[in-house]
């Protein structure tokens, strides 16, 4: 394979630039580069192109590891407190300003995700509203029949799963299909022995896009909702932020595979 | 006795690389940081897709998503404007190489995306052409014709201001 009348390819002048060649192929491809001057500058500026990338970038790898990007502080990615703290703020800051579409208005989303945003999270507020103080009827489908989430998954035409909460101290009460402007949208609902309810509602995303979380109070309510690929979901409650940001946690641990 | 280390441990080992390539790609600090952030969270939330193999070409490749995506969400935003941060290069450089090593910063954001994400993959981070064209979900032919592309278009850029004086004479 060696002999010098080897077509020497393209792959090879590369692999010479950037030291990849094989132990059989180099003697062909020095030859070829010692009898071809052009080939050979070629090859010689693309290894200079590498050396050059490796003065100007290398010094940031070899900075220390900033604390935000460690893996025992990534661990609920989207969830530090003080962010939600501070995004909390700004939204209530925000909605006195505007209302919600307003706060949503800021975020910087382009295209659709923004609208998808601020409609997800007024519906489900909204149904959340309607729903939570139902005595008789708080849901469709009641936990205890297993074919609840089979359905809605059908409806949505998405796999969907309500999250078991019971270790937060929440129980599934059951759920119910939804008219969203996307189509149809799943709202479970979940109990405290205490008698609160938080419903997490689930709706097509059709942009397709996954967001950080969110979050806004709006009339004693905090809402968390995020878009995550095919799906968008609000976790809405009454309990106190912290307490909302555990189950919230709780809930993305348990949907995102 | 092997130590086996934990996936937190092994993950770490990558950071560097991460936050060197997301840099040479975006030129922006705190967008290359936010990038790697997501990659990491990414990461994190979906290890148990990872199968025992090639962890650093799993985590560029969520790296190259995580990229696109953000490309693709704030099309409007330049690609890669911030041109400050290339005044201190890695190693003792004479004034000359100072200037040089601008030069290709420089036109390296000129090129297209694709071209400058090959190069950046297999001449910065040292990746084999394969395990770059499984990072950007691509074929190996596709990394070699942008490879070669790119490394042509960014000789020529670098050709180019030396010999603009010349060219404009005639």
């Amino acid at each position: 394979m060696s002999e010098p009348r080897t077509p020497v390819s393209e792959e090879d002048l590369h692999a010479a630039a950037d030291g990849n060649l094989q132990p059989d192929r180099r003697a062909t491809i020095d030859a070829h580069l010692a009898r071809d001057p052009e080939a050979a500058a070629e090859v010689d500026a693309w290894r200079r192109q590498n050396e050059a990338l490796h003065a100007l970038f290398d010094r940031v790898a070899a900075e220390p590891v900033p604390t935000q990007l460690r893996p025992a502080n990534l661990r609920a990615p989207r969830l530090r407190p003080a962010t939600i703290a501070l995004r909390a703020a700004a939204a209530v800051a925000l909605l006195l300003a505007g209302g919600l579409a307003g706060w949503l208005g800021h975020e910087r989303y382009g295209d659709g995700t923004a609208p998808q945003l601020a409609i997800l999270a007024r519906e489900a507020v909204m149904a959340h509203r309607v729903y939570s103080v139902e005595v008789r009827h708080p849901v469709e489908v009641r936990a205890e029949e297993a074919h609840l989430v089979n359905w809605l998954s059908r409806r949505l035409e998405h796999r969907v799963n309500a999250p078991d909460l019971g270790a937060a101290g929440w129980k599934l009460v059951g759920g119910r299909l939804l008219p969203a402007q996307t189509g149809p949208a799943a709202q479970f609902m979940y109990e405290s022995p205490d008698g609160e309810r938080l419903t997490l509602y689930i709706r097509t995303n059709r942009t397709s896009d996954t967001t950080q979380f969110r979050v806004v109070e709006d009339n004693g309510f905090t809402a968390f909702y995020w878009l995550d690929g095919p799906l968008g979901y609000a976790l809405i409650g009454k309990a106190s932020r912290e307490k909302m940001i555990g189950v919230a946690n709780a809930v993305y641990e348990r949907l995102t595979p | 006795m092997r130590t086996v280390l934990s996936f937190d441990a092994r993950l770490e080992e990558h950071i560097p690389g991460l936050r060197r390539y997301a840099y040479a790609l975006v030129r922006d600090r705190e967008r290359a940081d936010d990038l790697v952030q997501d990659c990491l969270a990414r990461a994190l939330s979906r290890r148990h897709l990872w199968r025992p193999g090639n962890l650093r070409a799993w985590l560029f490749r969520i790296l190259h998503n995580v990229y696109v995506n953000d490309v693709a969400r704030a099309a409007i935003r330049p690609d890669a404007t911030a041109l400050d941060a290339v005044t201190e290069p890695s190693i003792e450089a004479s004034q000359d190489d100072v200037v040089y090593l601008r030069r290709v910063a420089t036109r390296l954001a000129e090129l297209p995306a694709d071209q400058r994400e090959v190069l950046l993959l297999v001449g910065l981070e040292g990746f084999a052409y394969e395990e770059a064209a499984r990072v950007l979900g691509v074929p190996v032919g596709t990394v070699m014709s942008r490879l070669s592309r790119g490394r042509r278009r960014l000789r020529e850029l670098l050709a180019d201001t030396s010999t603009t004086t010349l060219r404009r004479v005639k």
